[in-house]
């Protein structure tokens, strides 16, 4: 019936079909952006390198898992920053804090990985709840644990030391380089979110990820054809938080500092903007949102009192232009700008009726 | 009713054994070793009337959300943000005539149109898409939550309640016994045992119309199944615009209600979205007493959790919530 075909995802369903092998198949503006985000430094200054390329590639990482899960999956889970806060406040709870009384010290090659494990298992927890429901309930569930989070992070002082949470996580001195330095962290943050966007990238053409698109598409028929449906999908949630909780530590080390209100409700909801203004069909669009609400979110304000309004509307132009996007370009900045390319070639080329694009 | 004795006869013990002691607890004068492990009795007593009473509120505002995304599919998360506007707006009409039920009436209204609005301009032309519906409410109250913010900014505002609804008022409930034997009853706001019977009486009425009336029935027929209901004829869209218009009046209605006996502020939309959120997945979505149940419940948990273990009192409804979802994800009420 056509209620069951009808279980929506955002337009267009990205398959990911092409092998990944040729080198020589990437896009030139890879190659030059590439090149551009590895020379950075040399140029740029400390703020444009933690607080903007930094700050952008993390959102981005939290964003790239929700796109994994919504693009491939169809699964909108609004988890991802919560998963990600966990990891950040393990690091802060077994690594060193400002808050001795919490803090067990542990070497960052302990505290690291156990922190990943715990915000994984979390995240594959919280997937497993959800999935039992479908399409749209997962929203409403993953919605519900991430204020659920927020709310006993709020309450717990004996644990999350509540609403002050933990100050001074600073990232680790490790072979001689002091990775909270500017350029180290930037590095650490480029590698980081380049081998989760390659990572994505190779599993969405993995036998797996096609699997999972196959879930996405017909769940019926996938589970006719013999695949465990709730397997793949809560193995997606486990793959996902993996990256989220990576990102989660870089989150901790770059803001020095974890609370309550790094995963409340309004945060956890900018994650959903930033994967859905970029483009929640390809890889590379959570990056892409994640930068311009970075850029956004620290020029806003001076833009608007230079326009002559008032810098606290800041909110009220994320909400209007998250809006327009959802309204008019479902798939986002990438689509606008796809939708532009093909406008622009159509009206060159000769061809009779070329122009409906 | 016998079926479910039959099916679930431990469960049925279960619950007649909590009834009893239920009913004991609330009826019988606390002995004083009772007392002496879990506190006076007239704490108990106002959890208790505390807990249903914000479960009446709870049940206005997400009756009108479970109705919506039951027809619709459509997960209204600018329902918390027709609720604090509901409640601006029957502040400002309280402020100017001083006519409580006049706001209440108005509130609906207003706020049912501006349902109508969103219906017609935004949801009907994405119709099927869940998704992209449910982003554009995501949308819509980051927008309304700010536009409210500069309007009435950040102070907290209290609706005035009608002089007849002000004052404590006896119940018949024996809290304890004065040393000469006399007992003491328990005195309760009358406001918020009126809010009570509000909700009560909408409940009743909202299930007669469901069930006794002919737009009841298309409605229902429309939960279950919504092309069907269309290839018989029945004109679907006009059916949308009635349900979004009743459940967007509601959240309005349920935001002057919610403005008298607590308050409005800046963060009220997203909390009583998460309450909605909570008490419609534990209730079972879509289904009337399923969100009645849940929000008894859910009001239940958060006043006795405040009482009894305040640390975790939030907490301990998204634990029932856990609950739930991995007991009957579909909810309390509602069949597969």
């Amino acid at each position: 019936m056509a209620v069951i075909d009808a279980r929506d995802t955002i337009e267009p369903r990205p398959v990911a079909t092409q092998p990944l092998s040729v080198l020589g198949r990437v896009h030139p503006a890879a190659w030059l952006l590439a090149v551009f985000l590895l020379f950075l430094p040399a140029f740029a200054s400390n703020f444009v390198l933690t607080q903007l390329f930094g700050w952008a590639m993390i959102l981005g990482m939290v964003a790239l898992s929700l796109m994994f899960l919504a693009g491939y999956g169809g699964m909108v889970s609004l988890v991802q920053l919560t998963v990600a806060a966990c990891a950040g406040y393990m690091v802060a709870i077994f690594g060193t804090s400002a808050v001795d009384a919490i803090s067990l010290k542990w070497a960052w090659w302990v505290a690291v990985p156990i922190a990943i494990v715990i915000a994984v298992i979390f995240g594959t927890i919280s997937g497993a709840l959800s999935v039992r429901t479908e399409g749209i309930y997962t929203i409403m569930i993953t919605l519900a644990i991430a204020s659920g989070f927020y709310y006993f992070t709020l309450q717990n002082y004996t644990i999350f030391n509540g609403f002050s949470g933990f100050n001074a996580v600073n990232a680790p001195v490790v072979f001689g380089v002091n990775w909270r330095d500017p350029i180290p962290f930037y590095y650490l943050c480029l590698f980081w979110a380049a081998a989760s966007f390659l990572a994505v990238v190779y599993v969405s053409r993995s036998p797996f990820g096609l699997a999972l698109q196959g879930t996405r598409d017909n769940a019926r028929r996938m589970e006719a054809l013999g695949f465990n449906v709730t397997a793949h999908r809560i193995a997606a949630y486990a793959f996902a938080s993996l990256i989220a909780a990576i990102a989660g530590v870089l989150l901790v080390w770059q803001q020095i500092q974890i609370s309550p209100g790094t995963a409340g409700v309004g945060p956890v909801v900018d994650i959903l903007v930033i994967a859905v203004v970029g483009g929640i069909g390809r890889p590379i669009g959570p990056f892409i949102g994640a930068f311009i609400y970075v850029v956004l979110r620290t020029f806003a304000v001076d833009v608007l009192e230079g326009l002559g309004l008032d810098g606290k509307r800041f909110q009220l132009l994320i909400g209007l232009g998250f809006l327009v996007i959802v309204l008019f370009s479902p798939d986002g900045v990438l689509g606008l700008w796809s939708r532009f390319k093909d406008r622009v070639l159509n009206s060159n080329s000769l061809r009779p009726g070329g122009g409906s694009a | 009713m016998s079926g479910f004795l039959a099916r679930h006869s431990v469960w049925s013990l279960v619950i007649l054994v909590a009834l009893i002691v239920g009913l004991w607890l609330i009826f019988a004068v606390w002995p004083p070793e009772l007392e002496a492990v879990i506190g006076r009795k007239r704490l108990f007593l106002n959890a208790l009337f505390n807990g249903i009473t914000l479960g009446g509120l709870y049940f206005l505002v997400a009756s009108g959300f479970t109705l919506i995304f039951g027809l619709m599919r459509n997960v209204n998360l600018a329902h918390g943000s027709l609720y604090l506007f509901g409640g601006y707006i029957g502040y400002g009409i309280v402020y100017l005539t001083g006519s409580w039920l006049l706001a209440l009436i108005v509130v609906f209204l207003i706020v049912a149109v501006f349902g109508i609005l969103l219906q017609v301009l935004i949801f009907r032309w994405m119709e099927g898409q869940e998704l992209r519906q449910t982003l554009v409410t995501i949308g819509i109250s980051i927008v309304l939550a700010d536009i409210a913010l500069w309007a009435w900014g950040g102070d907290f505002y209290q609706i005035e309640a009608p002089e007849w609804l002000t004052g404590p008022v006896e119940l018949p409930f024996v809290t304890a016994l004065r040393s000469n034997g006399e007992p003491v009853y328990l005195t309760y706001p009358m406001v918020r045992l009126a809010i009570l019977a509000l909700a009560i009486i909408v409940g009743i009425l909202m299930w007669l119309a469901l069930n006794r009336t002919r737009i009841g029935m298309l409605i229902r027929a429309g939960v279950d199944d919504r092309d069907m209901l269309s290839a018989t004829g029945v004109r679907v869209q006009l059916i949308f615009i009635l349900v979004f218009a009743f459940g967007a009046g509601m959240a309005g209605f349920a935001g002057v209600v919610g403005g008298t006996f607590q308050s409005i502020q800046p963060g009220e939309d997203i909390k009583i979205l998460l309450a909605s959120l909570v008490v419609v997945i534990v209730g079972g979505m879509g289904s009337i007493p399923g969100a009645a149940i849940g929000a008894v419940i859910i009001g239940l948990a958060e006043q006795f959790g405040s009482v009894y273990i305040p640390t975790y009192a939030i907490v301990l409804t998204f634990v029932i919530m856990v609950l739930v979802l991995a007991l009957r994800p579909q909810g309390l009420l509602r069949g597969n």
